[in-house]
């Protein structure tokens, strides 16, 4: 989708451009500039850090771990200055192959900007994958990484009286951060019964600290009285302009309500989360080859290098793989080593290669037991009603989605996308592609596949524009700037 | 933790917020949560994700309208009005 004109004149062309400054990003760049390599790091958030270290400006790390980490990653990128060029603030639109490299389009400031480099390295993170259910459009229902994301970044308490829901170890950071912070968190409701470890002994021995954070956790809870339940989840929000309570139901192992589990509580906020959605469209811009992870999300592949299926584009972290900060960190030195030896021909250090490689199996076999641990049936799609609003931005209920494959013969989301309109407002699918695939899916009597994925995560232009920067294409005027 | 408090308006209401904070981390603390009305069904939004991700948020600050009120910082004296609709006009995706 080459909309800009051709190159203005002789522009800096990085070895390395890093889509992303999250916990992989950041790795991926100081790794690669240690090694001699020219890095553009672009981000659109204001500071580095992504999810993991979301922070304020003059914020001293206090809420946050690893914090020592990051502040070496920052450093780093400081001690890199001259060959390291950090965006803050670019938003990516479109990455293209051009000539021998890359063109990343982003939006900066309401204006266009081309960075180029020889190389790309997607590092684009994740962010809270959600199931539909009766009021989840109600202010006061959140994503549970908001609730972490308005505690930990901007120091505010999303409610008084909260009742965290979901599934996957992701909840219990986020309950037990609530109740540190004192609002009353009315009860963790895990939809899935994570059975013990025990049966992986392998992973388990490898991943001790991981495991011993989950056990601190639970203490967090016990020490509040906070009631955490499993096979349990809020099935419907209440109220009008905001929150006035939920439905909590026992769910059975598919995930089908149990006849008369169900029982009403009062709060006024609500921390929702079902595991983590890979944010992939710059690799499928690229035309890199994708599959379905163990926790049913549409990845990135990659090879020991980070390397995808196309020349010169790597991924590394989140976008290939849910699996937690650590993980991205190594993912993103391994990308960062390796990128910079195909553009300098710095030649990593064979043990530190080796050392990496042998700690990302560690981790993703980790992140595997976990998906195995938290899986996501199907059985969601009974606690909706007809009238569920599916897609938040077009309001498109689960009526209309249904009525897209069994009276206007649609049989995959792509096609239900363009009858009905699921996934086509401003977040572009985001939020509703998984469960709208699902509910396709269920309609047209088959399980989701790869490429229903695929179908609601492809977005030739990956955030919504200003239509004048279309209209204009980049002018020129703002390159390199 | 910088803490320089000062406020914005919130359709004609003194909102206090904190250096760096954003709009809509700003308007939760005071209890206010929702800030947009939806186009076909007039129903009530404010922040789901917190992240710039789902366009639930948008809001007018200072007359643009259709700004993420999850990512944009808050500033002394900014203008903010509750958006009606999901507001796309200039937005194109
Ligand atoms: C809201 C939220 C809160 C979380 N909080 C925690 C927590 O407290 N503790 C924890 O252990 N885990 C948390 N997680 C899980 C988190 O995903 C991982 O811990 C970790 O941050 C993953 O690192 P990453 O580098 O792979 O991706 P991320 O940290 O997600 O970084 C990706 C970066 O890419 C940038 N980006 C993406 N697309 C574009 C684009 N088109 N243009 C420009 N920039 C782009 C984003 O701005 C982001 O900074 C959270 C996740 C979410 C979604
Ligand atoms: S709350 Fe989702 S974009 Fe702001």
């Amino acid at each position: 989708m080459p909309i800009s004109p051709a190159e203005p004149g002789p522009a800096a062309v990085h070895d390395i451009v890093v889509l992303g400054a999250g916990p992989a990003g950041l790795a991926t760049a100081v790794a690669a500039a240690a090694r001699g390599a020219r890095v553009a790091l672009v981000d659109a958030g204001p500071r580095p850090g992504g999810q993991y270290w979301r922070h304020r400006a003059g914020d001293d790390g206090a809420a946050h771990h690893d914090w020592d980490r990051f502040r070496r990653l920052r450093d780093g990128l400081d001690a890199h200055r001259d060959l390291l060029d950090h965006r803050s603030g670019h938003t990516v639109w479109h990455v293209e192959r051009t000539g021998a490299g890359f063109t990343v389009h982003t939006l900066h400031a309401g204006r266009p900007y081309e960075i180029r480099g020889r190389t790309v390295v997607v590092a684009t993170g994740a962010y809270d994958r959600q199931v539909p259910f009766p009021g989840w459009t109600t202010p006061g229902v959140f994503t549970a990484g908001a609730v972490q994301a308005l505690l930990k970044g901007q120091g505010v308490v999303a409610g008084r009286r909260i009742a965290v829901a979901g599934t996957g170890p992701f909840l219990l950071p986020v309950a037990a951060g609530l109740a540190e912070a004192g609002a009353e968190v009315v009860g963790v409701f895990e939809a899935g019964r994570p059975l013990a470890f025990g049966r992986h002994p392998f992973t388990v021995v490898r991943n001790a600290a991981k495991l011993a954070e989950g056990a601190g956790y639970l203490r967090t809870l016990a020490r509040h009285r906070i009631p955490y339940r499993t096979r349990t989840t809020v099935v419907a929000a209440h109220g009008t302009d905001s929150v006035t309570g939920v439905t909590v139901a026992r769910l059975d192992a598919g995930w089908r309500t149990l006849p008369g589990s169900a029982r009403t509580l009062d709060c006024d906020t609500v921390a929702v989360g079902y595991g983590f959605t890979p944010q992939t469209e710059l690799a499928v811009q690229l035309g890199c080859a994708m599959e379905r992870d163990g926790d049913g999300s549409l990845v990135a592949r990659v090879d020991s290098r980070q390397r995808s299926s196309v020349d010169g584009v790597y991924a590394a972290g989140e976008a290939c793989g849910v699996g937690g900060a650590r993980l991205s960190l190594i993912e993103g030195e391994l990308a960062g080593l390796h990128a910079a030896w195909a553009t300098t021909g710095a030649r990593p250090d064979r043990r530190r290669l080796a050392r990496l490689l042998r700690r990302r199996a560690a981790q993703r076999s980790f992140a595997a037991a976990l998906h195995r641990a938290y899986p996501v049936p199907g059985g969601w799609r009974t606690w909706l009603e007809e009238d569920t609003v599916v897609c938040r931005c077009e309001e498109v209920d689960v009526a209309a989605v249904r009525r897209a494959v069994t009276e206007l013969g649609a049989t995959d989301p792509r096609t239900v996308k363009l009858c009905a309109r699921p996934g086509m407002g401003l977040c572009q699918g985001r939020v509703c592609g998984y469960a709208t695939a699902g509910l396709v899916a269920e309609a047209d009597g088959r399980e989701v596949t790869a490429d229903d994925l695929r179908g609601m995560a492809g977005r030739p232009i990956a955030q919504p524009l200003p239509l004048g920067v279309l209209a204009a294409g980049a002018d020129g005027a703002g390159n390199e700037a | 933790m910088s803490t320089s408090p000062f406020t914005f308006s919130f359709d004609d209401r003194a909102v206090p917020a904190e250096d760096g904070q954003s709009v809509a981390a700003a308007l939760i603390a005071s209890g206010i949560r929702s800030w947009r009305v939806t186009r076909v069904e007039g129903r009530p939004r404010g922040v789901f994700c917190g992240i710039g991700v789902c366009f639930d948020c948008l809001v007018t600050i200072n007359g643009s309208p259709n700004q993420r009120a999850c990512v944009i910082e808050a500033h002394p004296g900014d203008v903010v009005r509750t958006q009606e609709g999901a507001g796309r006009a200039d937005l194109a995706c």
